[in-house]
Protein backbone atom coordinates (compact mmCIF):
# COMPACT_ATOMS: atom_id res chain seq x y z
CA UNK A 1 0.00 0.00 0.00
CA UNK A 2 1.38 3.73 -0.95
CA UNK A 3 0.26 7.13 -1.00
CA UNK A 4 -0.05 8.79 -4.07
CA UNK A 5 -0.39 12.51 -3.78
CA UNK A 6 -2.61 14.18 -6.39
CA UNK A 7 -3.28 17.89 -5.20
CA UNK A 8 -5.73 18.43 -7.98
CA UNK A 9 -9.28 20.81 -7.93
CA UNK A 10 -11.72 18.41 -9.26
CA UNK A 11 -13.58 20.67 -11.45
CA UNK A 12 -10.60 21.18 -13.01
CA UNK A 13 -11.45 20.25 -16.81
CA UNK A 14 -14.54 22.42 -16.30
CA UNK A 15 -12.32 25.58 -15.37
CA UNK A 16 -9.96 24.66 -18.20
CA UNK A 17 -12.62 25.45 -20.89
CA UNK A 18 -14.54 28.25 -18.91
CA UNK A 19 -10.76 29.80 -19.37
CA UNK A 20 -11.12 29.00 -23.43
CA UNK A 21 -14.34 30.27 -23.38
CA UNK A 22 -13.48 33.63 -22.04
CA UNK A 23 -10.72 33.98 -24.11
CA UNK A 24 -13.22 33.76 -27.13
CA UNK A 25 -15.44 36.51 -25.43
CA UNK A 26 -12.42 38.52 -25.06
CA UNK A 27 -11.45 38.54 -27.97
CA UNK A 28 -14.82 39.41 -29.45
CA UNK A 29 -15.35 42.15 -27.02
CA UNK A 30 -18.03 41.16 -25.14
CA UNK A 31 -19.95 41.21 -21.78
CA UNK A 32 -20.90 38.18 -20.38
CA UNK A 33 -23.09 37.12 -17.77
CA UNK A 34 -24.52 33.95 -16.43
CA UNK A 35 -28.06 34.72 -15.38
CA UNK A 36 -28.97 32.52 -12.63
CA UNK A 37 -31.96 31.93 -10.49
CA UNK A 38 -34.31 29.69 -8.82
CA UNK A 39 -37.40 28.49 -11.49
CA UNK A 40 -40.08 30.78 -11.81
CA UNK A 41 -37.75 33.90 -10.42
CA UNK A 42 -37.95 36.02 -14.02
CA UNK A 43 -34.72 35.17 -16.08
CA UNK A 44 -36.36 35.12 -19.19
CA UNK A 45 -38.93 38.06 -18.22
CA UNK A 46 -36.01 40.02 -17.16
CA UNK A 47 -34.27 39.44 -20.53
CA UNK A 48 -36.99 40.37 -22.65
CA UNK A 49 -37.31 43.34 -20.50
CA UNK A 50 -33.74 43.90 -21.41
CA UNK A 51 -33.79 43.41 -25.18
CA UNK A 52 -36.52 46.04 -25.44
CA UNK A 53 -34.86 48.37 -23.02
CA UNK A 54 -31.35 48.44 -24.82
CA UNK A 55 -32.72 48.20 -28.77
CA UNK A 56 -30.26 50.01 -30.67
CA UNK A 57 -28.00 50.42 -27.91
CA UNK A 58 -26.45 47.12 -27.21
CA UNK A 59 -26.60 44.13 -28.77
CA UNK A 60 -27.84 41.57 -26.86
CA UNK A 61 -27.15 37.46 -27.33
CA UNK A 62 -29.04 34.50 -25.28
CA UNK A 63 -27.84 31.19 -24.80
CA UNK A 64 -30.65 29.46 -23.43
CA UNK A 65 -30.31 26.48 -20.86
CA UNK A 66 -33.30 24.36 -20.06
CA UNK A 67 -33.69 20.77 -18.85
CA UNK A 68 -36.11 19.94 -21.82
CA UNK A 69 -38.15 22.29 -24.14
CA UNK A 70 -37.28 25.47 -26.94
CA UNK A 71 -40.47 27.48 -24.87
CA UNK A 72 -37.47 30.18 -23.60
CA UNK A 73 -35.71 30.36 -26.77
CA UNK A 74 -38.79 30.76 -28.42
CA UNK A 75 -39.67 33.95 -26.40
CA UNK A 76 -36.42 35.19 -26.90
CA UNK A 77 -36.32 34.78 -30.62
CA UNK A 78 -39.57 36.56 -30.91
CA UNK A 79 -37.93 40.04 -29.53
CA UNK A 80 -35.70 39.34 -32.25
CA UNK A 81 -32.19 38.95 -30.60
CA UNK A 82 -29.47 36.23 -31.26
CA UNK A 83 -30.58 33.27 -29.28
CA UNK A 84 -29.17 29.34 -28.67
CA UNK A 85 -31.29 26.65 -26.67
CA UNK A 86 -29.46 24.25 -24.45
CA UNK A 87 -31.61 21.19 -23.53
CA UNK A 88 -29.43 19.64 -20.36
CA UNK A 89 -31.58 16.40 -20.50
CA UNK A 90 -32.24 16.65 -16.72
CA UNK A 91 -28.49 17.75 -15.57
CA UNK A 92 -29.55 20.60 -13.02
CA UNK A 93 -26.68 23.45 -14.53
CA UNK A 94 -24.75 23.84 -17.70
CA UNK A 95 -20.88 23.80 -17.43
CA UNK A 96 -18.18 24.92 -19.71
CA UNK A 97 -18.41 22.54 -22.15
CA UNK A 98 -21.90 22.98 -22.86
CA UNK A 99 -21.50 26.63 -23.39
CA UNK A 100 -18.63 25.86 -25.49
CA UNK A 101 -20.83 23.77 -28.02
CA UNK A 102 -23.47 26.54 -27.82
CA UNK A 103 -21.12 29.57 -29.05
CA UNK A 104 -20.80 28.05 -32.90
CA UNK A 105 -24.02 29.58 -33.78
CA UNK A 106 -23.78 32.81 -32.47
CA UNK A 107 -22.07 35.91 -34.55
CA UNK A 108 -20.07 37.09 -31.85
CA UNK A 109 -18.26 40.20 -33.53
CA UNK A 110 -21.94 41.25 -34.18
CA UNK A 111 -23.03 41.35 -30.18
CA UNK A 112 -21.79 43.52 -27.41
CA UNK A 113 -23.42 41.24 -24.74
CA UNK A 114 -24.01 37.73 -24.00
CA UNK A 115 -26.45 36.21 -21.61
CA UNK A 116 -26.19 33.00 -20.10
CA UNK A 117 -29.55 32.13 -19.27
CA UNK A 118 -28.68 28.69 -16.71
CA UNK A 119 -31.07 26.57 -15.71
CA UNK A 120 -33.41 27.43 -13.12
CA UNK A 121 -31.86 26.22 -9.81
CA UNK A 122 -30.49 28.03 -6.84
CA UNK A 123 -28.08 25.21 -5.72
CA UNK A 124 -25.85 23.30 -8.68
CA UNK A 125 -25.02 26.75 -11.68
CA UNK A 126 -22.93 28.48 -8.48
CA UNK A 127 -20.83 25.98 -8.63
CA UNK A 128 -20.02 25.77 -12.17
CA UNK A 129 -18.07 28.51 -13.99
CA UNK A 130 -19.03 29.20 -17.73
CA UNK A 131 -16.24 31.75 -18.91
CA UNK A 132 -18.50 34.54 -17.72
CA UNK A 133 -17.40 38.18 -16.72
CA UNK A 134 -20.15 37.89 -13.69
CA UNK A 135 -23.12 36.08 -12.07
CA UNK A 136 -25.74 37.79 -12.16
CA UNK A 137 -28.98 36.41 -9.99
CA UNK A 138 -32.38 37.06 -9.32
CA UNK A 139 -34.43 36.61 -6.19
CA UNK A 140 -38.71 36.97 -6.35
CA UNK A 141 -40.00 38.53 -3.72
CA UNK A 142 -42.77 35.56 -3.60
CA UNK A 143 -40.01 33.53 -2.96
CA UNK A 144 -39.19 34.63 0.67
CA UNK A 145 -36.66 37.04 2.32
CA UNK A 146 -34.40 33.80 3.82
CA UNK A 147 -33.45 32.64 0.51
CA UNK A 148 -29.92 34.21 1.23
CA UNK A 149 -29.85 32.08 4.45
CA UNK A 150 -30.70 28.48 2.66
CA UNK A 151 -28.82 29.10 -0.73
CA UNK A 152 -25.24 31.17 0.48
CA UNK A 153 -22.81 29.81 -2.29
CA UNK A 154 -25.00 31.66 -4.87
CA UNK A 155 -25.50 35.09 -3.38
CA UNK A 156 -21.71 34.84 -2.31
CA UNK A 157 -20.47 34.38 -5.67
CA UNK A 158 -22.86 36.62 -7.36
CA UNK A 159 -21.90 40.12 -8.38
CA UNK A 160 -25.25 41.62 -9.11
CA UNK A 161 -28.71 40.46 -7.06
CA UNK A 162 -32.16 41.72 -8.86
CA UNK A 163 -35.03 41.49 -6.14
CA UNK A 164 -37.97 40.88 -8.98
CA UNK A 165 -41.59 41.43 -8.63
CA UNK A 166 -41.62 43.80 -6.46
CA UNK A 167 -44.76 44.86 -7.41
CA UNK A 168 -46.45 41.47 -5.35
CA UNK A 169 -44.90 43.38 -1.54
CA UNK A 170 -48.82 43.71 -1.03
CA UNK A 171 -49.85 40.38 -1.28
CA UNK A 172 -46.62 38.34 -0.18
CA UNK A 173 -44.85 37.64 3.38
CA UNK A 174 -41.19 39.11 2.59
CA UNK A 175 -39.66 42.01 3.53
CA UNK A 176 -36.90 43.61 0.90
CA UNK A 177 -35.17 45.30 3.49
CA UNK A 178 -34.63 41.93 5.71
CA UNK A 179 -33.73 40.17 2.28
CA UNK A 180 -30.86 42.90 1.07
CA UNK A 181 -29.98 42.87 5.08
CA UNK A 182 -29.27 38.89 4.73
CA UNK A 183 -27.60 39.08 1.61
CA UNK A 184 -25.20 41.60 1.69
CA UNK A 185 -24.24 39.40 5.38
CA UNK A 186 -23.10 36.61 3.29
CA UNK A 187 -21.42 39.40 0.54
CA UNK A 188 -21.19 43.39 1.17
CA UNK A 189 -19.74 43.79 -2.61
CA UNK A 190 -23.82 42.63 -3.94
CA UNK A 191 -24.90 45.61 -6.41
CA UNK A 192 -28.60 45.11 -5.89
CA UNK A 193 -31.32 46.63 -8.13
CA UNK A 194 -35.76 45.61 -7.10
CA UNK A 195 -37.44 45.56 -10.11
CA UNK A 196 -40.54 44.37 -11.57
CA UNK A 197 -40.52 42.83 -14.83
CA UNK A 198 -44.16 43.25 -15.00
CA UNK A 199 -44.93 46.92 -14.58
CA UNK A 200 -41.13 47.75 -15.70
CA UNK A 201 -40.43 49.51 -12.22
CA UNK A 202 -36.26 49.90 -11.38
CA UNK A 203 -35.67 48.65 -14.64
CA UNK A 204 -33.92 51.37 -16.06
CA UNK A 205 -30.93 51.62 -13.64
CA UNK A 206 -30.26 47.81 -14.42
CA UNK A 207 -30.23 49.33 -18.12
CA UNK A 208 -27.58 52.07 -16.96
CA UNK A 209 -25.73 49.30 -15.31
CA UNK A 210 -25.25 47.24 -18.16
CA UNK A 211 -24.86 49.93 -20.27
CA UNK A 212 -21.66 51.18 -17.91
CA UNK A 213 -20.52 47.64 -18.13
CA UNK A 214 -20.55 46.71 -21.68
CA UNK A 215 -18.83 50.25 -22.10
CA UNK A 216 -16.12 49.64 -19.87
CA UNK A 217 -15.62 46.09 -22.00
CA UNK A 218 -15.18 48.06 -24.97
CA UNK A 219 -12.44 50.60 -23.57
CA UNK A 220 -10.74 47.80 -22.16
CA UNK A 221 -10.52 46.05 -25.51
CA UNK A 222 -9.07 42.57 -26.48
CA UNK A 223 -7.95 40.43 -24.07
CA UNK A 224 -7.96 42.96 -20.97
CA UNK A 225 -8.42 41.19 -17.73
CA UNK A 226 -12.00 41.77 -15.49
CA UNK B 1 -27.77 17.31 -7.44
CA UNK B 2 -24.87 18.17 -9.31
CA UNK B 3 -22.68 15.72 -7.21
CA UNK B 4 -22.82 12.97 -10.16
CA UNK B 5 -20.90 15.68 -12.18
CA UNK B 6 -18.48 16.27 -9.71
CA UNK B 7 -18.39 12.38 -9.09
CA UNK B 8 -17.46 11.70 -13.05
CA UNK B 9 -14.92 14.06 -12.96
CA UNK B 10 -13.51 13.13 -9.61
CA UNK B 11 -13.36 9.59 -11.72
CA UNK B 12 -11.21 10.91 -14.32
CA UNK B 13 -8.83 12.44 -12.85
CA UNK B 14 -8.40 9.43 -10.68
CA UNK B 15 -8.45 7.00 -13.74
CA UNK B 16 -5.57 9.35 -14.65
CA UNK B 17 -3.52 8.90 -11.92
CA UNK B 18 -4.36 5.48 -12.13
CA UNK B 19 -2.58 5.36 -15.63
CA UNK B 20 0.24 7.70 -14.60
CA UNK B 21 1.23 5.59 -10.78
CA UNK B 22 0.49 2.27 -12.47
CA UNK B 23 -2.24 1.68 -9.75
CA UNK B 24 -4.04 -1.82 -9.79
CA UNK B 25 -6.33 -0.51 -6.84
CA UNK B 26 -7.18 2.24 -5.06
CA UNK B 27 -8.83 1.92 -1.30
CA UNK B 28 -9.19 5.20 -0.45
CA UNK B 29 -9.21 8.73 -2.03
CA UNK B 30 -8.71 12.11 -0.04
CA UNK B 31 -10.42 15.14 -0.85
CA UNK B 32 -11.03 18.56 0.72
CA UNK B 33 -14.83 20.10 0.10
CA UNK B 34 -15.16 23.45 1.67
CA UNK B 35 -17.94 24.42 4.04
CA UNK B 36 -18.97 26.46 1.47
CA UNK B 37 -19.27 24.21 -1.53
CA UNK B 38 -22.71 23.33 -2.28
CA UNK B 39 -21.75 18.83 -2.42
CA UNK B 40 -23.38 16.92 -0.24
CA UNK B 41 -20.90 14.56 0.91
CA UNK B 42 -23.63 11.92 1.07
CA UNK B 43 -24.85 12.32 -2.36
CA UNK B 44 -21.23 12.03 -3.70
CA UNK B 45 -20.30 9.06 -1.77
CA UNK B 46 -23.64 7.17 -3.40
CA UNK B 47 -23.19 8.34 -7.40
CA UNK B 48 -18.67 8.16 -6.62
CA UNK B 49 -19.61 4.20 -5.48
CA UNK B 50 -22.03 3.81 -8.27
CA UNK B 51 -19.62 4.77 -11.29
CA UNK B 52 -16.65 3.22 -9.47
CA UNK B 53 -18.01 -0.30 -9.92
CA UNK B 54 -15.96 -1.84 -12.74
CA UNK B 55 -12.91 0.57 -11.90
CA UNK B 56 -8.98 0.08 -10.05
CA UNK B 57 -11.48 2.39 -7.75
CA UNK B 58 -14.30 0.03 -7.07
CA UNK B 59 -15.49 0.18 -3.39
CA UNK B 60 -12.71 2.85 -2.60
CA UNK B 61 -13.85 4.76 0.72
CA UNK B 62 -14.08 8.59 -0.03
CA UNK B 63 -12.48 10.51 3.16
CA UNK B 64 -14.13 14.03 2.90
CA UNK B 65 -12.27 16.43 4.92
CA UNK B 66 -14.53 19.48 5.51
CA UNK B 67 -12.49 22.72 5.07
CA UNK B 68 -13.98 25.54 7.28
CA UNK B 69 -14.94 29.22 5.72
CA UNK B 70 -12.45 31.84 6.73
CA UNK B 71 -11.90 35.63 5.30
CA UNK B 72 -9.31 38.00 4.90
CA UNK B 73 -10.87 41.67 5.67
CA UNK B 74 -9.80 44.07 2.83
CA UNK B 75 -9.77 46.88 5.35
CA UNK B 76 -8.40 46.01 8.19
CA UNK B 77 -6.17 43.20 6.88
CA UNK B 78 -8.28 40.63 9.74
CA UNK B 79 -8.45 36.96 9.28
CA UNK B 80 -11.29 35.63 11.01
CA UNK B 81 -13.48 32.05 10.74
CA UNK B 82 -17.04 32.60 9.12
CA UNK B 83 -19.51 31.85 12.00
CA UNK B 84 -23.33 31.71 10.79
CA UNK B 85 -22.44 32.86 7.22
CA UNK B 86 -21.67 36.27 8.15
CA UNK B 87 -19.08 37.88 6.02
CA UNK B 88 -18.60 40.73 8.37
CA UNK B 89 -15.13 41.70 9.14
CA UNK B 90 -15.29 40.91 13.31
CA UNK B 91 -12.88 44.17 14.31
CA UNK B 92 -13.86 46.44 12.27
CA UNK B 93 -17.65 45.31 10.81
CA UNK B 94 -16.34 46.33 7.19
CA UNK B 95 -18.42 43.95 4.71
CA UNK B 96 -15.00 44.38 2.53
CA UNK B 97 -13.84 40.83 2.75
CA UNK B 98 -12.17 38.38 0.28
CA UNK B 99 -13.04 34.54 0.58
CA UNK B 100 -9.44 32.44 1.59
CA UNK B 101 -10.81 28.92 2.07
CA UNK B 102 -14.14 27.35 2.22
CA UNK B 103 -14.47 26.89 -1.41
CA UNK B 104 -12.30 24.26 -2.37
CA UNK B 105 -13.15 20.52 -4.45
CA UNK B 106 -10.10 18.92 -3.93
CA UNK B 107 -8.78 15.86 -4.43
CA UNK B 108 -5.30 15.36 -1.77
CA UNK B 109 -4.14 11.76 -2.46
CA UNK B 110 -4.74 7.91 -2.96
CA UNK B 111 -4.01 5.35 -0.99
CA UNK B 112 -3.77 2.75 -3.44
CA UNK B 113 -1.73 -0.81 -4.14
Amino acid sequence: MRTVPVVRNILEANQRLAEENRKVFRDAGLFVINLMSGPGAGKTSLLERTIDGLRGQVRIGVIEGDIQSTYDADRISQKGAQVVQLNTGGACHLDGNMIKSALEPLDLERLDLLVVENVGNLVCPAEFNLGEDMKVMILSVAEGDDKPLKYPLMFQTSAVLLINKVDLLPYVDCDVKVMRERALQLNGDLTIFEVSCRTGQGLEAWFQWLREQVAMRKAKGDGAKA
Amino acid sequence: MHEMSIAQSLLNIILQEGATHQIRRVVSVALKVGELSSVVPESLRFCFELIAQGTIVEGAELQIERVPVTCRCEDCGTQFSVEHLLFVCPSCHSRRVEVLSGRELNIQSLEAE
